[in-house]
């Protein structure tokens, strides 16, 4: 999504510049606040909080939803770190390496997993390992597969504003074989950020304190004020077939795995040299430094 | 993962114990001070193996790094100068160390001259979150790059050398 709006004729702007300007000539009743800037530094990152904060339709109150459209992985995480402090509800996007897949993920601070719950998930590529010269290595850019990735974030978040069809909080696309794998995953009650397990506690509460709801099956009744040909609705899946084609849920489903995992904390397993603490004072420790 | 050689050099850089990135007040400083201890360990274990290769430094608020990095090849030293921001994310996400002179002329580099690690060094790192810091990012991250990236630009001619300086 961050690079697609670019044209020829923009070369010098920024991303975001070209963005504005491309979209701006699309549909001129939008409004747009640009900013250009890393936001993984201390400076930057308050003013990013602060425009998440205030930064909705009305000035002053906090924006609807946040979509991250960036492409590394530590932007990802102070995207994460900046939405559980705050408890903004954001989407996240992506496609990978080697642009063959990609996926949108929904994530609402303390009820579905954040971005730093599990390692990054990964949609199965299935490419032929013979065919890459390097071991593992496959840098590519497909604007198709981008389109694509950002067709079904905004088709997400059309659903999740406009309330209609099933919001998924994590769609994946493998464009090899064309194939899409939905799942949603709980957070993790030992994710490393704090705020994340601060907000799975508040919701918990919330949670807790909604009534009961009954769940209501109600037969919408279909009336057609005649029928003249007899027309009858007759259902194209037999019982036995949808039976056969539902099956157990795995941990994660078919397509779906994580880029790499993290070991169980070891308590003191290995002999490791740790810092000893000598007493110095932080200025102490500078100027040993700049004097070696 | 990295080399026999490069292994054994990380073993001996002493981990950190503080979990705490910038914006955490009084932990930020503690952790600064594992960082700087490990650093200064780790310069003195690289003069000792006649391998003193970097020099850093930051800012009061050890939010910005800088310093120099050198590369001996062929007999003469090469001199680079180096530069990173802590993110807010740190240490969950190790930061992106830049050697602004050489941007654009290495495909192994991103804009600005952050250089580019291989696919090893984001799960090793991931998976000693908090232990590694600074000097193991330099070891793992930094050093690395040089011995496989200054090699192939003087052959090609890239770079030059900027005065003769003897070992």
């Amino acid at each position: 999504m961050n690079r697609l709006f670019f044209q020829p004729h923009q070369a010098g702007l920024s991303k975001v510049q070209a963005a504005e300007y491309t979209l701006r000539n699309i549909n001129p009743d939008v409004l747009f606040e640009v900013h250009n800037y890393n936001i993984t530094t201390v400076e930057n990152f308050q003013h990013f909080m602060d425009r998440i904060s205030n930064g909705g339709l009305e000035e002053g109150k906090p924006v609807d939803l946040v979509l991250s459209c960036v492409d590394n992985f530590e932007a990802r995480m102070a995207i994460n770190t900046a939405c559980n402090e705050l408890g903004q509800t954001w989407m996240e996007s992506g496609v990978s390496e080697n642009a063959v897949s990609g996926h949108i993920q929904l994530i609402i601070p303390g009820e579905s997993a954040c971005f730093a719950c599990a390692p990054p998930l990964v949609v199965a590529a299935n490419i032929d390992e013979k065919t890459l010269k390097r071991e593992g290595v496959c840098a590519a850019s497909l604007p198709t597969t981008m389109g694509v990735v950002a067709g079904i974030l905004v088709q997400n978040v059309l659903k999740f504003l406009l309330n209609f069809g099933t919001v998924s909080f994590y769609l994946g696309y493998n464009a090899m074989q064309d194939f899409f794998p939905t799942m949603s995953m709980k957070p993790n009650p030992q994710c490393d950020d704090r705020n994340c397990r601060k907000q799975q506690e508040e919701y918990k509460k919330k949670v807790a304190a909604l009534p009961k709801q009954e769940a209501v099956q109600e037969e919408e009744e279909i009336i057609h004020e005649d029928n003249e040909w007899g027309i009858e609705l007759v259902s194209e899946v037999s019982e036995e077939e949808l039976k056969n084609s539902s099956g157990p849920v795995p941990d994660l489903p078919e397509g779906i795995t994580v880029a790499y995992t993290i070991p169980e904390k070891q308590e003191d397993s290995v002999a490791e040299v740790t810092v000893e603490d000598s007493g110095e004072s932080l200025e102490d420790l500078m100027a040993k430094m700049k004097n070696m | 993962m990295a080399d026999e050689a490069t292994r054994r050099v990380v073993s001996e850089i002493p981990v950190l114990k503080t979990n705490a990135g910038p914006r955490d007040r009084e932990l930020w400083v503690q952790r600064l001070k594992e960082e700087y201890q490990s650093l200064i360990r780790y310069v003195e274990n690289n003069k000792n193996a006649d391998n003193d290769w970097f020099r850093l430094e930051s800012n009061k608020e050890g939010t910005r790094w800088f310093g120099k990095c050198w590369h001996i090849h062929d007999l003469l030293k090469y001199e680079f100068d180096i530069e990173f921001d802590i993110p807010i994310t740190y240490p969950t996400t190790a930061p992106e160390i830049a050697v602004p002179e050489l941007d654009g002329k290495t495909a192994k580099m991103y804009r600005g001259g952050k250089i580019c690690l291989t696919d090893h060094f984001k799960p090793l790192w991931a998976r000693n979150v908090p232990k590694f810091g600074l000097a193991h990012l330099m070891a793992l991250g930094l050093g690395p790059w040089l011995a496989v990236e200054i090699p192939d630009l003087i052959q090609k001619g890239v770079i030059q050398h900027k005065e003769k300086c003897n070992q």
